[in-house]
């Protein structure tokens, strides 16, 4: 750009004298391989012990009958035979699609809602942002215990409000009702991963160029045709992230389901992640459990997948 | 009344009043806890007295229980000495890491930039069945160490990828002017490209230091003796025996127990709002 200003004579010496520096430049990214290899090393010998070697050793488990305290042996696909027969797993298998795709649409619907309302709020801005915010920094363990007292049977502050709005007239069985249990832990799943959806799409929104709906605007179109037309399309590399991002972590939950409802009633609850603690550290059973905590493998197969290519799209777009 | 007037009122019922339910949703519980930790439990068990409220006077009782009768403060200092210790491991390493991934051009580069996200993609619970047995063979079961030696292995991918791409929000040359003074790489790391990217390093601190906080599954899995419990599993070991749950006294440590990460997130909320963006966008 500089270049362009300056008469042609002196562009050509810059030029020249930019070559010198840019080559000794060169040679100094050449020698910052052993150096890059030096940094890298303590993240790269980490993750090799303690990510790809578990990782490695839960696929052994699985082919394996290894029992707490025993390494045991090789039983080829057993463990997956049995669980695909057994009825609690086909359970569970039902109970991970149900929550996840519950947790997931409420959170998509009221992210997006809440975005759109934080985007246009002016005053108090910072004050209803942190606020709606919280649920997402404090300790999940301890704000599901909230939700377990709120609950409760006998004192479940729902359920007095409930009654003394006279929706109801006696107390409604959250918690030992199976299928209000899963209700129940959809819903603190919600309450948590909400702020995620609403901060990101918001970041989405506010990346969106104001031309595009003064554009629409002038063509005439409504509020809703403007959301429909411009602000859903732009947003959707943003929505998918989010959305296979939180897939993930959604699928994968433990402390909700664990402090609420420890898999129960009947297992109605039981995910993958609770599932596999209870067969694999509480009944010893190592092998069956890792079987059951691969089944969120190819969901995160999956997810990196196209996170990959989404990113690659992003930057050949750039 | 003027236009602006009438603006005003507009917002009220168009972004205000429909903002409301989700404040309330978020905060409620977060309320709830705090009233429930100072309610006397004569209050607190009486099913016709309003639970929003203290009407019979505030009492500090739960609180001295935790104080006296538990291992609370043990928890605490657990929690804080197990989340200061990955915070900084994890925050060297992924600087380390994100140093040469954003400046570097090495073989192998993008391969371990691709490892990097997918190790941070990976759950917890995917895992901890497996590292049980590893921590077991390092000998680390039933220590504070098992999580200090664990807890990076989500916090140190978490950290380089947010580093990696505040580290290339800085432009190159301020360094290359550096190295053409003769600097050598590690020296303009060090002296050049740290001190601007402080503010990228306290939001991977934060984070870590949040993340590591709040973890659960490892705390629960790795240690078992009470005395060496975390704050977030420790609750569980003393306040609930058998079939009587001392409510008021688990709330109190919910209460305590959020504080700190509250504390941080009020004096840093542009650090933790920026940290939640770079997790997904970009």
């Amino acid at each position: 750009m500089r270049l362009r200003t300056l008469n042609g004579e002196v562009a050509k010496i810059a030029a020249a004298r930019g070559d010198a520096p840019s080559r000794s430049l060169a040679d100094v990214f050449s020698r910052d391989t052993p150096l890059a290899y030096t940094f890298i090393a303590p993240a790269f010998l980490l993750l090799l012990f303690l990510v790809a070697y578990p990782f490695a050793l839960s696929l052994w488990f699985s082919l394996s009958d290894a029992r707490v305290g025993e390494s045991g042996s090789f039983i080829g696909l057993d463990n997956f035979r049995r669980l695909l027969g057994s009825s609690i797993f086909l359970q569970t298998l039902q109970n991970s699609l149900v929550f996840t795709a519950a947790a997931l649409g409420a959170k998509t619907v009221l992210g997006m809602a809440l975005a759109l309302l934080l985007f246009r709020i002016a005053r108090f801005k910072r004050l209803i942002r942190g606020a709606v915010l919280l649920p997402f920094i404090v300790p999940t363990a301890l704000s599901t215990l909230v939700w377990w007292w709120m609950f409760e049977p006998l004192y479940s502050v729902v359920n007095w409000t409930l009654k003394a709005l006279h929706v109801v007239n006696r107390d409604i069985p959250w918690l030992p009702d199976p299928y209000l249990a899963m209700f129940t832990v959809i819903l603190v799943n919600t309450w948590r991963g909400l702020p995620f959806f609403a901060i990101t799409i918001l970041a989405g929104l506010v990346a969106i160029p104001r031309e595009m709906y003064e554009a629409a605007e002038s063509d005439g179109a409504g509020p809703i045709a403007r959301f429909w037309y411009v602000t859903v399309p732009l947003l959707k590399p943003v929505l998918a992230v989010v959305i296979l991002f939180s897939a993930i972590f959604t699928l994968a939950d433990f402390n909700i389901v664990y402090v609420l409802t420890k898999g129960g009633p009947m297992n109605m609850t039981h995910l993958f992640a609770t599932y596999s603690f209870a067969l694999g550290l509480q009944s010893g059973q190592i092998g069956q459990g890792a079987a059951v905590s691969l089944f969120l493998f190819p969901i995160l197969l999956a997810v990196v997948f196209t996170q990959l290519r989404l990113v690659r799209k992003a930057t050949t777009y750039e | 009344m003027n236009r602006r007037g009438r603006r005003a009122w507009r917002s009220v019922f168009t972004l205000y009043l429909p903002v409301t339910p989700f404040v309330l949703f978020a905060l409620f519980p977060l309320y709830f806890m705090f009233v429930t930790s100072l309610k006397k439990n004569s209050e607190l068990y009486d099913p016709t007295s309003i639970p929003f409220l203290i009407r019979r006077g505030v009492t500090f009782g739960h609180y001295q229980l935790l104080s006296g009768d538990t291992l609370f403060w043990s928890w605490f200092l657990n929690s804080l000495l197990v989340s200061l210790g990955a915070t900084i491991v994890s925050v060297v390493l992924g600087i380390l890491a994100a140093y040469p991934l954003a400046r570097l051009r090495f073989p192998g580069g993008d391969s371990f930039g691709v490892a990097i996200f997918v190790t941070y993609l990976v759950p917890p619970s995917l895992l901890f069945l497996p590292l049980t047995t590893v921590v077991n063979r390092l000998g680390l079961s039933d220590s504070l160490w098992s999580l200090v030696v664990t807890y990076p292995t989500f916090l140190v991918p978490f950290c380089t990828w947010l580093l990696m791409g505040y580290f290339r929000t800085v432009p190159r040359e301020i360094e290359e002017c550096a190295m053409l003074d003769g600097c050598g790489r590690v020296q303009t790391m060090l002296r050049i490209l740290l001190p601007v990217a402080v503010p990228g390093v306290i939001c991977a601190a934060l984070f870590a230091f949040t993340l590591s906080w709040n973890e659960f599954l490892y705390a629960l899995v790795f240690v078992s003796p009470a005395e060496l419990k975390t704050m977030t599993v420790g609750v569980f070991s003393e306040l609930i025996r058998g079939d009587i749950y001392y409510w008021g006294g688990l709330m109190a440590v919910a209460f305590i127990g959020s504080l700190p990460i509250v504390i941080a997130y009020v004096f840093f909320l542009d650090y933790y709002v920026s940290g939640l963006t770079a997790g997904a966008v970009k």
